[in-house]
């Protein structure tokens, strides 16, 4: 059987879901490989939720939010906008690859941008292959 | 008139600097009391004892084994399931038995890097020299063995059943009096506790004063002269008070030096590094990617800076490189 990425994906409420939802409604096709989460705001994807995620087995993790200036509250989407480059660094540590984390931009108008990126994201996370965090082997004693 | 009976008890130390029997010694005259009212059966670091008499002892005869340091090869994890066969209580004793402590931190690197480090190609190692330590040797005949270094480092609840833990790197001597007179008393709380600290975090003890958060740039602690009257945090010095848990009596802030994170995460938390990150990372006083980015440099190990204390207890636990 072929290896199918789970994906998971954290959207914000006012921009990056009612964007996917469009997606939908428009009938815009794109991979079933990821498992959308709501949140109200970018800003409420603690780092927590994406390593939690890596952890119980999930290939890649893809947040989504307001255009910068566009969050709902102001400023929220900026909080995860600096949040980001750290997260990549500290998974970076952990030996997790690049491309299985993404945060990007995504409005309520953009169902086919959404489409396209979670297209791109499935194949390059196919290409990659599955994620090599076992979630069996995570405190296993065996592993001496 | 019958005398009452004394407490047996043992101390031992797995993957750690000895910091923590020393903190058990700075007690000062306490710790003569302690002698006067227990039995030390076992305590390396002050005691002459062996293995044989531990084995010797009969299941549960030890009232309380306090266990410091992690379990980082097979000697310690046979002690640490040794102890808590004979113990009533098995006590998991700072940062390390707690947490996984600062030898955790090799768990971001292959074992087999740090042997080669360590033995082979570290700069101050004659060259040419292949001495690598090996569990098995044959020497005139005879088979030598010295404990395996495992993959990876552990926590004590990793490996045994643990009834307290008491966090700290050190624990303050103050919350060592604490714990022994609750088990002295009898006045425990409930199993699988963290004693001898509070439910607070640093930053809700610390008497700096706290106005609103803006990072513009991050400072070493010798590039500025700091305010000691003002959150370190607000002055740029990386402090990890918002997401450790007090009990400590804020020694580092009170100190000038930023909390590094030795208590672990407050009650409710569950991964210390990333809980920081997302609070740290939020008040970069900055909207432009480049600009952040630029500020960010000047975190250059933000990861080992975030565990250093807890990296085996953190989610990931361990690097997952091919």
């Amino acid at each position: 059987m072929s290896f199918e990425p789970k994906i998971v994906g954290f959207l914000c409420n006012w921009c990056s879901y009612t964007g996917a939802d469009l997606a939908g409604t428009s009938r815009i096709p794109y991979p079933a490989n990821v498992r959308i989460i709501r949140v109200m705001c970018s800003a409420r994807i603690d780092p927590t939720f994406v390593v939690q995620a890596l952890a119980q087995g999930a290939d890649a993790v893809l947040i989504c939010g307001c255009h910068p200036g566009d969050c709902h509250y102001s400023e929220g989407n900026y909080k995860a906008m600096r949040r980001f480059p750290l997260l990549k660094q500290l998974l970076k540590a952990y030996g997790v690859e690049d491309d299985r984390v993404r945060q990007t931009w995504v409005s309520a108008s953009e169902g086919q941008r959404f489409a396209e990126i979670v297209t791109d994201l499935t194949e390059r996370v196919r290409a990659l292959g599955p994620s090599r965090i076992h979630p069996e082997l995570l405190n296993d004693q065996r592993e001496r | 008139m019958t005398e009452k009976k004394k407490l047996q008890i043992a101390l031992y130390w797995g993957a750690a600097c000895g910091g923590c029997d020393v903190a058990v010694l700075d007690t000062n005259e306490f710790i003569l009391d302690v002698a006067a009212a227990a039995d030390i059966r076992f305590w390396p670091i002050a005691v002459d004892g062996k293995y044989a008499d531990v084995e010797a002892l009969a299941d549960g005869e030890l009232d309380l084994a306090i266990f410091n340091g992690a379990v980082r090869n097979s000697e310690n994890q046979q002690v640490a399931e040794l102890l808590r066969r004979k113990s009533k209580i098995l006590v998991a004793f700072g940062s390390c038995a707690h947490l996984g402590g600062i030898p955790g931190l090799a768990n971001l690197v292959k074992r087999e890097e740090i042997l080669t480090t360590a033995y082979l190609a570290n700069a101050s190692i004659q060259s040419g020299n292949r001495t690598i330590p090996c569990p098995e040797t044959n020497c005139d005949g005879k088979k030598l063995e010295i404990p395996v270094l495992y993959k990876r480092v552990y926590r004590l609840a990793d490996i045994v059943d643990v009834d307290y833990f008491v966090p700290g790197c050190p624990p303050a001597p103050e919350q060592v009096k604490n714990v022994l007179l609750a088990v002295v008393q009898g006045e425990l709380p409930p199993r699988k506790s963290v004693i001898g600290a509070s439910d607070r975090t640093v930053c809700d003890d610390c008497k700096r004063s706290k106005e609103e958060k803006k990072i513009q740039r991050f400072f070493r602690p010798f590039e500025i002269i700091q305010n000691p009257d003002r959150c370190l945090l607000e002055q740029g010095l990386l402090c990890m008070g918002s997401a450790t848990r007090s009990g400590c009596g804020v020694r580092c802030p009170n100190s000038n030096q930023g909390c590094r994170g030795c208590y672990g995460p407050p009650p409710g938390v569950r991964d210390q590094g990333t809980k920081f990150l997302s609070a740290l990372a939020s008040i970069i006083d900055s909207k432009d990617p480049a600009e952040i980015e630029e500020i960010l440099s000047h975190l250059p190990d933000f990861t080992a800076y975030a565990y250093r204390f807890g990296l085996p207890a953190s989610i990931l636990q361990r690097s997952h490189r091919s």
